[in-house]
């Protein structure tokens, strides 16, 4: 009797158990030789969730080319200036349509939100960033195809319809000074979400994103080869793995053969463009976030002063590709990079 | 391997599970039945499964040999003995064998007329192989998230699954059966070293009992759960060990797909925090 009742708890609590799972099952992709473990697991659920919230938004018609250029015909115009007039509308409403809130109250709705009546005057904090921003996406349109391929990136990747992006990092001060055994926490063991609610570092930006703090801590060979990295070094490179995880949808085995990590040879294709998307965070952090910092007014800054900043999630926003990789640049050449200048493009055609 | 003087009266007709009286024999100390016979069979056929897998190997190194479950592409489907077929026959038949020993054990403990405490605690094992070869891989649709066949590429498997979920130390199944194993190490040493230490007294004096057993752990710790008891513990022990182990991964997958760290957001959005 009391076995019977026994084996019923550990059938019943299995059962319990498999009743809570996902309603429509999980899918899964083979990253590496069958037999390794390398799969990537998807709730099929979330990912629908996802895939329902990662629509483009309609496309503008296109605009013509042709015509004397922005900067020609506007004031005060330093980024789009290789732009024709038309491009440059598209372009100015469409950030309307990507950026601007639409509960906006009237002296900030649409135009409002950057311009003041004079369009061209730049007393708005808003249109500095812009530029600023518009400047960074052309850059990483044009010199990080390493990460962003051809798919490239609008201001729609980040903003999704928010005039602030809903993913950015600030520095995590921590829980302030603490005293006794746990007065050298080592920046570890409180909840954060950037390092996945772990007891990992709760700031792994700061040193890898927008410092250039060694990430790849591992050893190539056992003992001697001098690596003096410590385990606390390997924890701040974990809480960021965990980050790009979490920011991706995806885990470690997206990228790695666990065995050895730091094997490019065992590692899957997504690390090269995982290793320069890390380099491209990096960067957009230090030329176009940080020289925002005056810019911005205090109440837009982090606690410590700080501005926001780029980190996987910002574009990612939990999928592997920004918006399951569908192109949004591609319909928007006006982004892609600089127009190169008129003579600098010989018409082959012509010549032939 | 002698036979002890008083072991023959235990070798009783009768109280098999199938085949009657067909294999309800002993070879040398060694009970057959029909189970002992499947048992061998099985295991033949996996070995020598297993020995060919080896052969159209890369390898011999004994490290390295790695017979790997099918391409998540083939499902749940047959595939060919090459890319994975192998692996099917060899999980096919160790079910096979492990289950019929466990039978067998059975058929043992019908004849002496014993509780079925041994089958269910091998039972556990059982249990823990087949969630992780046969369950779960039915539960996600595919043969492909089964362990492959070698020393080192199981290990790889444990490595890769594990960071399937970003950080399996945080997966509450996973920590309750690890505190399991180590509390059974734990009490098996204490009773081990409690047994040898009452049989080994010093030159000269008599064997020590089961009071002095008893009076060292109420000394020692204020209680002592008795020699009967003892080997409830463990046995309780060790098959929670072992089922738990099994409810880890087969949750894993099936019930969870992302981070197990993040399983833990029920303690941080708690309203007591607010």
């Amino acid at each position: 009797m009391i076995r019977a009742t026994r084996l019923l708890v550990v059938l019943g609590l299995s059962s319990a158990l498999l009743a809570g799972c996902s309603k429509s099952g999980v899918e899964s992709v083979q990253n590496g030789y069958r037999g390794t473990g390398m799969a990537t697991l998807y709730d099929k659920d979330r990912v629908a969730a996802q895939y329902a919230a990662s629509q483009l938004p309609t496309v503008s018609p296109a605009a013509p080319s042709e015509g004397p250029t922005a900067g020609q015909i506007y004031q005060n115009v330093k980024v789009l200036d290789d732009l024709s007039a038309a491009e440059f509308a598209r372009v100015m409403l469409s950030i309307t349509e990507w950026v601007v809130p639409k509960d906006a109250p009237p002296e900030q709705a649409a135009c409002n939100y950057c311009h003041s009546a004079n369009l061209a005057d730049d007393t708005k904090y808003q249109k500095v960033v812009a530029r600023k921003m518009l400047q960074m996406t052309r850059d990483i349109n044009s010199k990080w195809q390493t990460h962003v391929a051809a798919t490239g990136v609008t201001c729609y990747t980040c903003h999704r319809g928010n005039a602030v992006p809903a993913y950015a990092w600030f520095k995590d001060p921590g829980p302030g000074h603490q005293s006794g055994i746990i007065a050298t926490r080592a920046g570890q063991n409180t909840p954060s979400l950037a390092s996945g609610l772990t007891s990992l570092p709760y700031d792994p930006f700061t040193p890898f994103l927008l410092n250039a703090e060694p990430i790849r801590v591992e050893g190539k060979t056992i003992g001697g080869d001098g690596n003096r990295s410590s385990i606390k070094q390997a924890e701040w490179t974990y809480s960021l793995m965990v980050h790009m995880s979490e920011s991706l949808g995806v885990n470690c085995a997206y990228c790695h053969n666990t065995r050895a990590w730091s094997d490019w040879s065992q590692s899957t294709p997504q690390r090269v463009t995982a290793w320069h998307g890390i380099r491209m965070a990096r960067e957009l952090n230090n030329q176009y976030m940080v020289p925002l910092t005056e810019t911005f007014p205090a109440n837009r800054l982090g606690v410590t002063g700080d501005v926001a900043k780029v980190n996987c999630s910002t574009c990612h926003q939990g999928v592997y590709k920004p918006m399951f990789g569908a192109s949004l640049a591609k319909d928007y050449p006006e982004l892609r990079g600089r127009k190169a200048a008129p003579e600098a493009t010989p018409p082959v055609a012509a010549a032939r | 391997m002698s036979l002890l003087s008083f072991e023959r009266k235990y070798r009783i007709r009768g109280g098999t599970l199938l085949g009657g009286d067909l294999f309800d024999f002993w070879v040398g100390p060694f009970y057959v039945g029909f189970f002992g016979v499947t048992t061998a069979l099985f295991s033949m056929v996996g070995i020598a499964m297993i020995l060919y897998g080896a052969a159209i190997g890369p390898t011999w190194n004994l490290w390295q040999i790695n017979i790997a479950p099918p391409d998540l592409s083939y499902g749940l489907q047959l595939a060919p003995l090459k890319q994975g077929g192998l692996w099917q026959v060899i999980t096919f038949c160790a079910v096979g064998a492990f289950s019929s020993w466990a039978l067998r054990e059975v058929e043992i403990c019908r004849k002496l007329g014993m509780g079925y405490h041994v089958p269910i605690a091998f039972s556990t094992a059982i249990l823990a192989y087949v969630t992780l070869e046969v369950i779960r891989p039915v539960l996600m649709g595919g043969w492909g998230h089964a362990f492959p066949y070698g020393i080192f590429s199981h290990l790889d498997w444990v490595s890769n699954v594990g960071y399937q979920y970003l950080h399996f130390h945080y997966n509450p199944a996973h920590i309750i059966a690890v505190c399991f194993f180590f509390t059974t190490v734990l009490s098996l040493a204490l009773h081990g070293s409690l047994v040898l230490a009452a049989i080994n007294p010093k030159k000269g004096q008599v064997v020590k009992g089961a009071e002095h057993e008893n009076t060292f752990f109420r000394d020692f710790i204020g209680y002592s759960v008795g020699t009967l008891g003892i080997h409830r513990l463990g046995f309780l022990l060790a098959v929670n060990a072992g089922v738990w182990s099994a409810i880890c991964i087969v949750i894993s997958g099936p019930l969870w797909t992302r981070s197990w760290a993040d399983w833990y957001g029920w303690w941080l959005n708690m309203p007591v925090w607010n």
